[in-house]
Parts: structure tokens; C-alpha cells; sequence
């Protein structure tokens, strides 16, 4: 493990070094680091309301940590100014989990907007770029179509196709497979291979659907309570000795891994505090 | 007791809090005006949405408030034989307080509202995350826009709102009740001072409109990503930016007509 | 709503707007009555002017002809000496005009009516009507008729 580390220290493209982060009063996390190796397709897993969202925003700077710091290809990226900051934006993209699409705008101007944002493309240019990733998403025909009128699953591949069109070197999925049927499934699977291995860009991505993201991930890191668990290739999760892992993994209900949200004890507070 | 001082010291900071973030916001706000120049069409759309939809409620209001001052008007000064002085009343009125007040509420209601609905709703879905996201800053496309399209449309909308009502007020004193025509327009010509009256006035629509657009826009970019969060956001601009342009428009008043 | 026609509102609204302001600045208010050069001043001196203000009309027969530019006080002769412009198309007053301050209304604005006379030579610039009557001021109508009762 700690090999591992140190061997991919020298290349990983996102480096989180000893992170705090709290949300009122509560820690989120307590000093949690993990590597994101260059070029491949890594998963990020871990139970609802562990903070995987959050660590995304945090990569992305969105949200300020109170300690530890996140490395973008060298640079510590709360430490740029907003010029620089937004030059690295530039180089990731992020599905967001709702997908974010600018409602005034139809499929076309949102996936076009990046483009007509930061280039100088002529339309002509812009129109294929655009339509070439909307027909990769399967959306080609829904180009006229206002946000309002996809479904959630037709606006996450939508938006897909938006944070790729700047051809990023790194795009961090939120959740990219919650609400796709079964086919579209299979072929966004397909899609962030190909996009992943073409373009040689570098995937994060934050998902449940265990097998899914075990069958395309390289190396996966589960994050809980506030610290990565258990890190490594898909094939080394499965194999897991640890029972923490093989119940996230398989899905059991019973075992270490808490289902709840930390509350007190049930009776106590049932019966209310006074305990009469 | 100690629990009270507590408490209102926590409100208390909270509000400077507040405050002191609504200033570093339009400082960004102020920093982020220049790139329009290159970028006139995001005005225009906001123009359309802040000016263009909020038009209709103005000039109606304008021509109503006009009549109604001239009946009054009328009523009080054919008393003294005076009515021939109605234009100057009516016209005083309206350039002076009623067009940049009634429009700056009016504003705040129609177009405010719709403002912080509108950023807050970006907000809540992500919008504004993602336009960060994409390496777009949020307070040059959507903000900035937004409260330059403001502070045009609201200067304009109290000159619509003075100039029906003074049509208004001629339509009702002249044609309606009798009063001279000639007398109605050119005593009203010789009262009203073009630096005083018109000038202050437009004065006083520019501030209200700054103050307006800027409550909005803050309440919206500051709001709770909520539908809760949203509709109260909405509710304070309201009220905040109705209460601001009375108080602002007491504290002008003061400066320009009486020190 | 395609830019094009978002375009054409936004530009009837600033336009519409603009003609208001044009119209508050031109119509309502002092800017251009009888502004700029194209009229002769006179001169009247009056014992009292009364609520007269500078801006105040000048009007012959209830049509205004021009208005008054400047009040000063006459040392020399005590008197108040009202300068006022009058438009360059009404060049033929009789240089025997009168000058009368009247109130429109009981508590109206007070203005300068002109009634001409009939002498041949005309009023031109730089001229002093000679014949005035000053401001009717209510305090002073309400003395004289106390005055006068109580002398009977
Ligand atoms: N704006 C916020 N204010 C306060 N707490 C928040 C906020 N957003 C998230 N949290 C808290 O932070 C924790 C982590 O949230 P996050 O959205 O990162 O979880 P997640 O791992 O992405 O969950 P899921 O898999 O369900 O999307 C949650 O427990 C939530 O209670
Ligand atoms: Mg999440």
C-alpha cells in the first residue's frame, strides 16, 4: 500500500494531502489523502452522505478546505489566484450530479457554450464539434430541446457531452449512471472507455453501482467517515480480506458498514431524552 | 438575560456578516463590468427581461397615478381659482417623488423578485456551480449583466412612469375637466427647473436602481439553494429594497431640495 | 424568442425611454422654452414685484411670448428692474406697451402681462417699456380695505 503510494507520487495528476473539511459541525473530513494516478479511470466509492460530492467540489475548489491541501497537476489549487484557478478549470470537467445544464438555453447552446465561452471557433466548426458529442451521448436528435424537457437521465448525458467538449485532461463524474436504463447504460460505459483511452484523459468517478464502476475503474478508492478505507486495483477490492469492503461491495445489510446517519442511540430517542 | 445579550449579539454579527458580504459582492459586481463592453448582447437580454416585461405594469400605473393626481389636484386648487396651476402639480409631483418611488417599488416588486427567483433558482440546480466549473465566472455572465440591465432599465421606466402620468394628468385636467390647455402646459413649463426637478429625479431612479438591483442580485447569489431558501430570499428582496428606496428616497429628498 | 426580436423590444424600450426623458426634459420643463438666443431682451422697473421669479412667463392677450431672465434692485431708484426675453417672432410691440404683473388664479403664479399700445416704433432690444403696474400683493389689498373702512 504504502509502495504503491510513493510510486505513483511522482505522476498522480490530483494529489489530496491530509484534507479537513467541516460543514457546521460537523467533520466531513479528517485528514483524508489519496492519489488520483494520470490516464486512467478512477472510482471514488463510498456510502450516501459520506462526502463524495463534497471531495469532488473540494478538487474542483469550489469549497475552501480548513486544512491539508489538493494538488491539480502540481499546483495547489486553493492557493492560485482566480485567473489561474480558472485556467486550471479549464483543463476538468465535472458532471455534476444533477447535470447543472443552463435552463435558458437548448441542448445545442449548453453543450456548445464552453466552446463559444473560451474559443473563437467559427459556427460552422463549433456546430460539428458539438454535434459529433451529442450524437456520442445519443442525443442528436434532442438538440432543441430546453433543459426542462429531458428527463434526469437524458440531461446527465447531456451535460456529459458538455464536459467533454472542451477535450479536458480530467473529468470527475458525479453519479453518471444513477437514472440510465440498462442500454444506456452499456454505452456510457463504452463512451468514458473510449473517451478515457482515446483522449487519454484522466476519470474520476463517483458512483454506487459497484459492479459497473468495479468493471471499468483502474483503481478504486473507498472513502468512509471521513478516510479512505480501502484503496486499489478492482481486482484487489474484490478480494478484500477486509469485511468493511466485501459488504459494501456485495451489498449485505448486515455488518460494520452503518447505514445510518451518525444519530444517538434508537431507544433513547424513541423514548425521549428524559429515558422515563 | 445573558441568553438575551447572546442572542442579539449573534444577530447582530450575523447582520455585519451580511453586510459586509453584500459589499464585497458588489465590489466583484463593480470589477466585473468592464468585460461588457465586448459582450453587449448579455445586457440586451437582461434589458428585455428587466425592462421590456416590466413596461406594461409602469406605463399602466403612470397613466393612473397621473389622473388621480389631477383630480385631486383639481379639487384642491379650483378652490383658489388656481386650476390653471395644475400642471405644475401634477408634473412637480411625478418628476420630483412619485416616478423614481412609485417605479423604484413597482421595480423592486416586478423585476426584483423575478432577479433573485431567477439567480437563486440557478443556484439551487447547480447552474452557477457548473458555469465554475466550466471556467466561466459566474458574476461576469450572469451577475453583472444583471445589475448593469438594472440600473439602465429603472432611470428609463421613472422618465415612461413621469411622462404618461403627466399625460394622464393632462388627459383628466384638460380634456375631462376644462382646464386651459396653454396655461396647463406652459405653466408647468415655467415651474418645473430642468436641474432641479428633471435632473434630481433622474438622480434619485439611478440610485434607486442601483440599490434595488444590487439587493437582488445579492439576495439571490446569497440565498439558501432551497425552494424554502428561494422564496424567502425573494420575499426580503421585496421588502428589504422597498423599505431601502423609501429611507434612500427621504434621505435625497432632504439633500437636494432642502439643505 | 429568437435575439433578433429580443433585439428590436430592448431597442424600442431604451428608445421609448429616451423620448420620455426627452420629453420631461423639452416639454415639461424649462429647458427650451424660449431658451437660447432667438429673442430681444427688455427692461420694466416695478415698485413691486411681488411672488414674480425669474422663468416667470411673459404673456400677451394669456399666449406666452417670452419670459422673465433676470430681477435685480435698483439702488438709484428703489425700484426692482425685471429684465425678460421675448421671442424673436413677436418684434412688433408698440413702444408705448404696458407691463402689468397679474396672479393667475387668487394663489396662482404671478406673470407679466403685456397689453400694447399704440405708438409706431417698436420695443427692440435693450428698450424699457415705460408703463407698469406693479404685483397686486393680497396683504397689502387687504390693509388698504381695512384702511379705508375704518376711515369712514
Ligand atoms: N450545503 C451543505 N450544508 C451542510 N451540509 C452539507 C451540505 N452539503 C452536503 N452536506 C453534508 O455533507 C455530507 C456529504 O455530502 P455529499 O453530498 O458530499 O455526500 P455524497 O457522498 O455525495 O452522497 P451521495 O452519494 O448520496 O451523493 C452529507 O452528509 C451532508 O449532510
Ligand atoms: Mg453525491
Amino acid at each position: 500500500m504504502t509502495a504503491t503510494d510513493i510510486s505513483t507520487k511522482g505522476d498522480a495528476l490530483v494529489q489530496i494531502r491530509d484534507l479537513h473539511f467541516v460543514r457546521g459541525t460537523r467533520k466531513i473530513f479528517k485528514g483524508i489523502s489519496l492519489d488520483i494516478p494520470r490516464g486512467g479511470i478512477c472510482a471514488i466509492m463510498g456510502p450516501s452522505g459520506t462526502g463524495k460530492t463534497t471531495l469532488l467540489k473540494l478538487i474542483g475548489a469550489q469549497l475552501k478546505p480548513s486544512q491539508g491541501q489538493v494538488l491539480f497537476d502540481g499546483k495547489d489549487i486553493h492557493k492560485l489566484s482566480r485567473k489561474g484557478l480558472y485556467e486550471q478549470r479549464k483543463r476538468m470537467g465535472m458532471l455534476f450530479q444533477s447535470g447543472a445544464l443552463l435552463t435558458d438555453l437548448s441542448v445545442f447552446d449548453n453543450v456548445a457554450y464552453p466552446l463559444r465561452e473560451h474559443t473563437s471557433l467559427p459556427e460552422k466548426l463549433i456546430r460539428h464539434l458539438v454535434l459529433t458529442r451529442l450524437h456520442a451521448v445519443g442525443l442528436r436528435g434532442a438538440r432543441d430541446l430546453m433543459p426542462s424537457e429531458l428527463s434526469g437521465g437524458m440531461a446527465r448525458r447531456a451535460a456529459l457531452a458538455r464536459a467533454l467538449i472542451l477535450d479536458p485532461m480530467m473529468i470527475m463524474y458525479d453519479e453518471p449512471f444513477t437514472g440510465q436504463d440498462p442500454i444506456s447504460m452499456g454505452v456510457l460505459i463504452e463512451l468514458l472507455h473510449t473517451v478515457n483511452d482515446s483522449l487519454g484523459l484522466t476519470s474520476i468517478i463517483v458512483s454506487h453501482d459497484v459492479q459497473e464502476t468495479l468493471s471499468i475503474a483502474d483503481y478504486v478508492h473507498i472513502v468512509s467517515d471521513g478516510v479512505v478505507v480501502e484503496s486499489g486495483t478492482p481486482d484487489e477490492i474484490r478480494a478484500s480480506e477486509s469485511e468493511w469492503t466485501r459488504q459494501f461491495i456485495q451489498g449485505l445489510p448486515d455488518g460494520p458498514v452503518p447505514f445510518q446517519y451518525p444519530a444517538p442511540d434508537y431507544a433513547t430517542d424513541l423514548y425521549g431524552r428524559g429515558g422515563a | 438575560m445573558l441568553d438575551f445579550l447572546q442572542n442579539l449579539g449573534r444577530r447582530g454579527l450575523a447582520f455585519f456578516e451580511r453586510l459586509g458580504r453584500g459589499h464585497m459582492f458588489l465590489l466583484r459586481i463593480l470589477g466585473s463590468l468592464g468585460q461588457l463592453i465586448i459582450r453587449p448582447w448579455l445586457v440586451i437580454q437582461q434589458l428585455y427581461s428587466v425592462g421590456v416585461l416590466t413596461l406594461m405594469i409602469i406605463l399602466v400605473s403612470g397613466l393612473f397615478v397621473g389622473m388621480v393626481l389631477a383630480l385631486q389636484g383639481y379639487n384642491t386648487l379650483v378652490g383658489f381659482n388656481a386650476e390653471e396651476s395644475l400642471g405644475v402639480v401634477v408634473a412637480l409631483t411625478l418628476v420630483r417623488e412619485l416616478g423614481p418611488v412609485v417605479t423604484g417599488l413597482l421595480f423592486a416588486g416586478r423585476a426584483g423578485s423575478a432577479l433573485t427567483a431567477e439567480i437563486g433558482l440557478m443556484k439551487a440546480t447547480e447552474q452557477l456551480s457548473g458555469l465554475e466549473m466550466m471556467a466561466v465566472d459566474p458574476f461576469k455572465r450572469v451577475l453583472a449583466p444583471r445589475f448593469l440591465a438594472g440600473m439602465i432599465a429603472l432611470p428609463l421606466l421613472a422618465a415612461m412612469f413621469s411622462a404618461i402620468g403627466i399625460y394622464g394628468g393632462y388627459l383628466v385636467g384638460v380634456e375631462l375637466l376644462g382646464v386651459d390647455g396653454g396655461a396647463f402646459w406652459s405653466q408647468m413649463q415655467a415651474s418645473v427647473d430642468f436641474s432641479n426637478d428633471i435632473i434630481n429625479g433622474v438622480i434619485k431612479s439611478v440610485v434607486f436602481g442601483f440599490i434595488v438591483t444590487w439587493i437582488a442580485i445579492f439576495e439571490g447569489y446569497d440565498c439558501i439553494p432551497t425552494s424554502e431558501g428561494v422564496s424567502r430570499a425573494t420575499t426580503r428582496t421585496v421588502v428589504n429594497a422597498s423599505l431601502a428606496v423609501l429611507g434612500i428616497d427621504f434621505l435625497l429628498t432632504a439633500l437636494m431640495f432642502n439643505v | 424568442m429568437n435575439s433578433r426580436s429580443v433585439e428590436i423590444l430592448v431597442g424600442a424600450f431604451m428608445a421609448l425611454g429616451i423620448a420620455a426623458l426627452v420629453m420631461l426634459a423639452l416639454k415639461v420643463s424649462n429647458l427650451a422654452s424660449f431658451g437660447g438666443d432667438d429673442g430681444y431682451e427688455v427692461h420694466a422697473y416695478f415698485e413691486d414685484i411681488g411672488g414674480l421669479k425669474v422663468r416667470s412667463q411673459v404673456a400677451v392677450g394669456g399666449v406666452q411670448v417670452g419670459k422673465v431672465t433676470a430681477i435685480d434692485y435698483e439702488m438709484d431708484s428703489f425700484r426692482a428692474r425685471v429684465t425678460m426675453k421675448i421671442g424673436s417672432q413677436y418684434d412688433s410691440f408698440p413702444i408705448d406697451t404696458a407691463a402689468n404683473i397679474y396672479t393667475s388664479g387668487l394663489l396662482g403664479e404671478q406673470y407679466i402681462g403685456l397689453e400694447p399700445g399704440a405708438d409706431i416704433d417698436y420695443l427692440a432690444e435693450g428698450d424699457t417699456i415705460e408703463f407698469t403696474q406693479s404685483a397686486l400683493v393680497l396683504e397689502r389689498l387687504i390693509g388698504q380695505y381695512l384702511f379705508s373702512s375704518a376711515g369712514k
